[in-house]
């Protein structure tokens, strides 16, 4: 386990309650794809502000979760966004991969 | 904090799932009810119809974002008492700045420690329920407009100068009732008297500052400006008398006795504002025309017309109400005559 602090993932399932952990974790999993989509489309259409606002919301889920990495990531792609440039090279790559990374540890830790 | 804390109706608003889960749940679980909202628009739909106590709201959303749910709410004369806690990521905070300058309750950072959302929330609650319990109390004495009107001006003690319509209103044969009656059934009848008396003058958009006695002071265009203050006064005088003439068919009726009045308005610029502390504050005016209406309303005695206006008052009211002049009259204190009218009452 490397991507995720166990310290704030516990301090979260306590917040949460046990019964709904699992609920949180399918609720990322789900969505956390989804604001990748947009952000893609977001680089598309030149549309900085679907894409800021994805990469905030994106940063502060990884958060939520003690995925620093890949919140810190995405917190990079948001401040690109805020400064209007979106030339992130492959950063959405990168992205995606620490997201996978956190998805695969996070499947593991559903109780 | 005591765990005296009852539970509340509360609103979280979120785009994301993730945020809006972990808030639900954590407000369920110290004892709350929720309901969700996925956008400003969605929340604001909400809000209209579900009535919350207390509104978590996100600043980051698509369609309508935080600040836009906060303005349509500040303008609102009923979302504008729901409060709002402000959710928002850490590196937000001069939009969280903005939002409390904006009207916002509070604010917490997410993700959300549960110990600072209990009691944040708590907080929040615990001050509504003061708040209703105070725009309860304004509202017995004066309209929901005047009430609104105070609760946002916030109090402050201090005057300004406003043009304004004063009212006096006195009992004409009181004394004679007080000796032939029991003191409860004179507290009885003037229970019922004050009762309709305040309800004619609310309903028309005045407020009562004063009961010295059996008499009522109101004030008309203030606090709250009515550009037809003088109508307005005018109207509220002839339905007290309207009213009077009901309750003395029923007084008669059931071999009470019945109640006369006299009743003074005066239109000019008045000193208005809240006296006393801020614990205990009265709304109140003084100025010459204060000092004009009563002395009007103890003139409604000499000529015997229940209404009695100045001019300036008379100037300002549509041609439906009738009038008599009864040409000018040198009052006691004042070095000028003033033209004094009398109103016609509807049955007349």
């Amino acid at each position: 386990m490397t991507a995720i602090d166990i310290t704030t993932f516990n301090e979260l399932k306590q917040m949460s309650g046990e019964d709904f952990i699992n609920e949180l974790i399918d609720a990322f999993l789900d969505d956390a794809p989804n604001m990748i989509k947009a952000m893609r489309i977001a680089i598309a259409a030149r549309d900085v502000e679907t894409f800021r606002r994805n990469a905030h919301s994106l940063k502060s889920n990884a958060n939520t979760f003690g995925a620093a990495e890949l919140a810190g990531l995405a917190r990079e792609l948001e401040i690109m966004a805020k400064d209007y440039n979106l030339n992130i090279g492959n950063r959405l790559e990168v992205l995606s991969e620490a997201l996978k990374v956190v998805a695969d540890e996070l499947k593991g830790l559903r109780v | 904090m005591t765990s005296r804390q009852e539970p509340g109706r509360l609103l979280v608003v979120d785009d994301n799932k993730v945020n809006r889960i972990l808030l639900a749940r954590g407000l369920e679980g110290n004892g709350h009810t929720v309901e969700t909202a996925e956008n400003g628009r969605q929340a604001l739909e909400k809000m209209r119809t579900g009535s919350f106590d207390l509104v978590l709201l996100d600043i980051e959303m698509p369609e309508m974002n935080g600040y836009q749910v906060l303005e349509v709410c500040i303008k609102d004369d009923e979302l504008r008492n729901i409060p709002i806690i402000m959710t928002s990521s850490l590196d937000e905070v001069e939009s969280v700045v903005k939002c409390v300058e904006l009207g916002a309750e509070d604010y917490l950072n997410k993700p959300v420690n549960p110990v600072l959302l209990r009691a944040r929330v708590n907080a929040s609650l615990e001050k509504k329920r003061l708040r209703d319990q105070q725009r309860k109390l304004i509202r017995t004495f004066a309209t929901k407009e005047v009430a609104e009107e105070l609760l946002k001006s916030g109090f402050s003690l201090g005057g300004s100068l406003v043009n304004a319509s004063v009212m006096f209103t006195d009992i004409r044969s009181f004394t004679t009732i007080t000796e032939e009656r029991s003191p409860a059934e004179i507290i009885e009848m003037l229970n019922d008297y004050y009762a309709l008396m305040f309800d004619a003058i609310t309903g028309h958009g005045g407020t009562i500052n004063q009961m010295i006695g059996d008499g009522i002071m109101a004030i008309f265009g203030a606090p709250v400006y009515y550009e037809d203050h003088r109508e307005r006064a005018v109207r509220a005088a002839l339905e007290m008398l309207e009213l009077l003439a009901s309750f003395n068919e029923v007084q008669a009726a059931l071999d009470k006795p019945q109640i006369k009045i006299g009743v003074g308005v005066a239109t000019g610029n008045v000193v208005a504002g809240f006296t006393g502390t801020q614990h205990r504050a009265t709304y109140t005016c003084i100025g010459d025309t204060v000092n004009l209406a009563a002395r009007i309303e103890s003139h409604t005695k000499v000529v015997g017309h229940p209404i009695l206006i100045d001019q300036y008052t008379s100037e300002g009211l549509s041609p439906e109400i009738e009038l008599d002049a009864l040409g000018p009259v040198v009052f006691k204190g004042k070095h000028q005559p003033i033209n004094i009218f009398s109103i016609k009452l509807k049955s007349q």
